[in-house]
């Protein structure tokens, strides 16, 4: 077999690569989303944070030309606005969902006007490890080049998984998710474990965001994102609050998104709009399959505007 | 809720053929009452401004001989809406670019808008070109601007000229003070698979497409025939990505498209960027598209096919500026100046750029077609018979809806 010719088996290996490359924002918004939902509020703001994360990252790595102070920048500047969104929603009779519409829609303009004069310069992208070394294929090589935010989001999401069980930390914000007053019986705060929470939880989305612009696709646009935010954010729901399930749910869309493309590239070319809808129609049969109309939808906080 | 969300987010984001869609969201219950009375508002505005252009033009006139009055000579106003960022290394750059080579016209003054979507906003944005900027000459560069937002500006500001990037307008339908134009931009994907066909050593080439509409189509086919002038037996493979700009969908099917051999990538999407980086990344060639994409892969860039508007735009200035009528339809190729070719990269061997200056010496001259017979469609239709040639102005070409035969791909 010719080294450049993989045939059929560039499929399988596409959807490996692409779940890989693509889930790791989803990754990082979908975890982030996931400890703010806990907690009781929901951060629909998250898209706009991710193209926030992605210009900070990418005009900080430029100007600095590390990419590390640029992945800090972004969640630096995630956290503010998670803050921010966080602060807000502790007044009295403010509707958590309308200000993350505002907060997506003023993130991206913030992100277009700051990110302007950096669309044409290059900045340095952030390392991968070459897991593929064992191959001789170049495609596989290819495929298995892993970015170091993947492993961290690998490794975050069983942290997570484990906290929210096991540590006190994870109780207390599994408390205030599921009952403010039975928080405020205990002596907590609500309002100061969903601002912690909430903060977080965009420090994430924007290290999501530099993952977009610093490696893959690896650039600053103004359309970077297409979106992806927002379907992470639906991702939580998805995956029943559980951060294993965030990280599987969001391989199954990097794999399903990469199988359009993959299944072109050998030839299979009708319908591809159709391979374009998998990732949602799956979504769809695993939602129908997995809800019951006789009771409520299992692991869902409690104190969450949309199952209260 | 979320995917309602999702869907208004991304009207904004849709460039071409996207306009029967927002043409149902346009209803007139959306426009909202205040609006209406504040377009009277504007009315008597634009009256009161109609008359002082009006007196500024006479005094333009009067005064041409007298540079003392050149201040009252700022002749007219220019308006461009984009529909994506302005330098995004693609579609509205070039666009851009054309707009930025007027700014040195004296008297002749840009105003510019990015980021406008195919929605009742774009007819505010011309009005509020109109009406506080005083334009009198817009050019909406997106496909779907056309229909119905600028042809209702067209009935509302009889006085203005709209001149739309594409091929819509039609004398027996539309009105005189609107008007089309547009390149045949072909011919340089023609030129482009010529390079590719000479560098590519696993004879496969790869095109990265957003919708399969005639334009790309024609785009495609271009490019595996100009490969086949060099080598008939060159295969091109085609993903269609279904959206004009998706930037992680573009970057899989280049991946995807080099992972099966792939090794001279171009594409038609609105922005080129990460196709340009991710093919480059990977270590093919490319040929760019739209723009010059050559800072971004100086090493791997080819040669690209790029708009040249700068020289659309400074003929339609330049009649306005004479008080000549403008042009309603207006096409032309690499032979007008409406097309060039970036520089050929550092990569393109000598007996590929010996082919390619022949070829586009023979391009100039006219005439020159690239579809023609025998060839077949890659279904084994017959597309063109022996003897057959489509020019670049052949109307038939504007229907195209096959892929040749040696294009690896469905229109479906």
């Amino acid at each position: 077999m010719d080294a450049t010719e993989i045939g059929l088996w560039g499929v399988p290996l596409a959807i490996l690569g692409g779940a890989i490359r693509v889930s790791t924002p989803f990754i990082f918004v979908s975890l982030g989303e996931a400890i703010t939902e806990r907690s009781g509020r929901i951060n629909l703001g998250l898209e706009g944070t991710l193209i926030f994360g992605a210009m900070t990252a990418y005009a900080v790595a430029v100007m600095t030309n590390s990419p590390w102070l640029g992945l800090l920048a972004a969640a630096a500047a995630g956290l503010c606005f998670g803050l921010f969104h966080g602060w807000i929603c502790k007044f009295p009779k403010v509707n958590d969902i309308a200000i993350g519409i505002a907060l997506m829609l003023f993130g991206s303009g913030l992100a277009f006007f700051f990110g302007k004069p950096f669309i044409k310069p290059k900045a340095p992208n952030l390392p991968a490890i070459p897991f593929g070394d064992w191959s001789d294929i170049p495609q596989v090589q290819a495929a298995l080049d892993v970015n170091v935010l993947f492993l961290i989001g690998a490794v975050l999401s069983v942290v997570l998984w484990w906290a929210f069980r096991n540590t006190r930390a994870g109780l207390i914000l599994r408390v205030v998710g599921d009952s403010s007053d039975a928080a405020r019986a205990m002596g907590l705060n609500p309002n100061t474990v969903r601002l912690i929470a909430t903060g977080v939880g965009g420090a994430l989305a924007g290290i999501g965001g530099a993952y977009l612009s610093l490696y893959y696709p690896g650039s600053w646009t103004e359309r970077i994102s297409s979106g992806q935010g927002l379907m992470a954010v639906a991702l939580v729901i998805f995956a029943r609050w559980n951060p294993l399930g965030c990280f599987a749910a969001a391989l199954l869309f990097g794999g399903a998104g990469a199988l359009g493309p993959a299944l072109q590239s050998v030839g299979v070319t009708q319908g591809y709009y159709l391979f374009y809808a998998a990732p949602y129609i799956l979504t769809l049969i695993i939602m129908i399959a997995t809800s019951s109309p006789t009771r409520s939808l299992a692991g869902a906080p409690g104190e969450l505007s949309i199952t209260k | 809720m979320l995917i309602l969300l999702y869907k208004f987010y991304f009207l904004n984001w849709h460039s071409d053929c996207m306009h029967f869609l927002e043409k149902a969201l346009t209803d007139p219950e959306r426009v909202p009452q205040g609006s209406i009375n504040m377009t009277d508002r504007f009315m008597l505005s634009r009256r009161q401004l109609l008359k002082t252009s009006a007196a500024g033009a006479a005094l333009g006139l009067a005064s041409a001989a007298f540079p003392v009055r050149r201040a009252f000579a700022a002749a007219a106003t220019v308006g461009f809406i984009y529909v994506g960022p302005k330098d995004d290394y693609g579609y509205n750059q070039a666009h851009a670019e054309g707009a930025a080579a007027l700014k040195g016209i004296e008297g002749i003054t840009v105003v510019e808008e990015e980021n406008v979507p195919e929605t009742v906003d774009v007819q505010k944005t011309m009005e509020s070109m109109i009406n506080l900027d005083g334009a009198s000459l817009i050019f909406p560069t997106s496909f779907g601007y056309f229909d119905p937002h600028m042809l209702a500006m067209c009935a509302k500001f009889p006085d203005v000229q709209f001149r739309h990037c594409g091929g819509m307008w039609d004398k027996a339908k539309h009105p005189m003070n609107a008007g089309s134009y547009f390149g045949y931009i072909g011919m340089g994907q023609y030129l482009n698979g010529v390079v590719a066909g000479h560098t590519s050593k696993t004879k496969k080439l790869g095109f990265v497409a957003a919708k399969p509409i005639p334009q790309v189509l024609l785009n495609i086919n271009s490019f595996l025939l100009g490969a086949r002038s060099v080598d008939p037996t060159i295969t091109c493979q085609v993903i269609f990505t279904g959206e004009w700009s998706l930037a992680v969908k573009e970057a899989e099917a280049t991946n995807a498209l080099v992972d099966q051999g792939a090794d001279v990538v171009t594409c038609h999407v609105d922005s080129p960027k990460v196709v340009v980086e991710t093919a480059a990344g990977r270590g093919a060639f490319v040929c760019g598209y739209h723009a010059n994409q050559s800072p971004l892969a100086p090493e791997k860039y080819l040669t690209g096919a790029e708009w040249n508007w700068a020289k659309v735009y400074k003929m339609f200035v330049d009649d306005l500026v004479a008080g000549k009528p403008l042009p309603n339809f207006t096409r032309g190729g690499l032979a007008d100046g409406f097309v060039k070719m970036s520089p050929l990269g550092p990569a393109v061997s000598e007996p590929a750029r010996k082919q390619f200056d022949a070829t586009l010496a023979e391009m100039m001259k006219g005439g020159f077609a690239v579809i023609k017979g025998p060839l077949n469609s890659n279904k084994g239709a017959v597309v063109a018979t022996a003897g057959q040639a489509f020019p670049e102005n052949a109307i038939e070409l504007e229907s195209m809806d096959y892929l040749v035969d040696g294009v690896v791909g469905s229109t479906a």
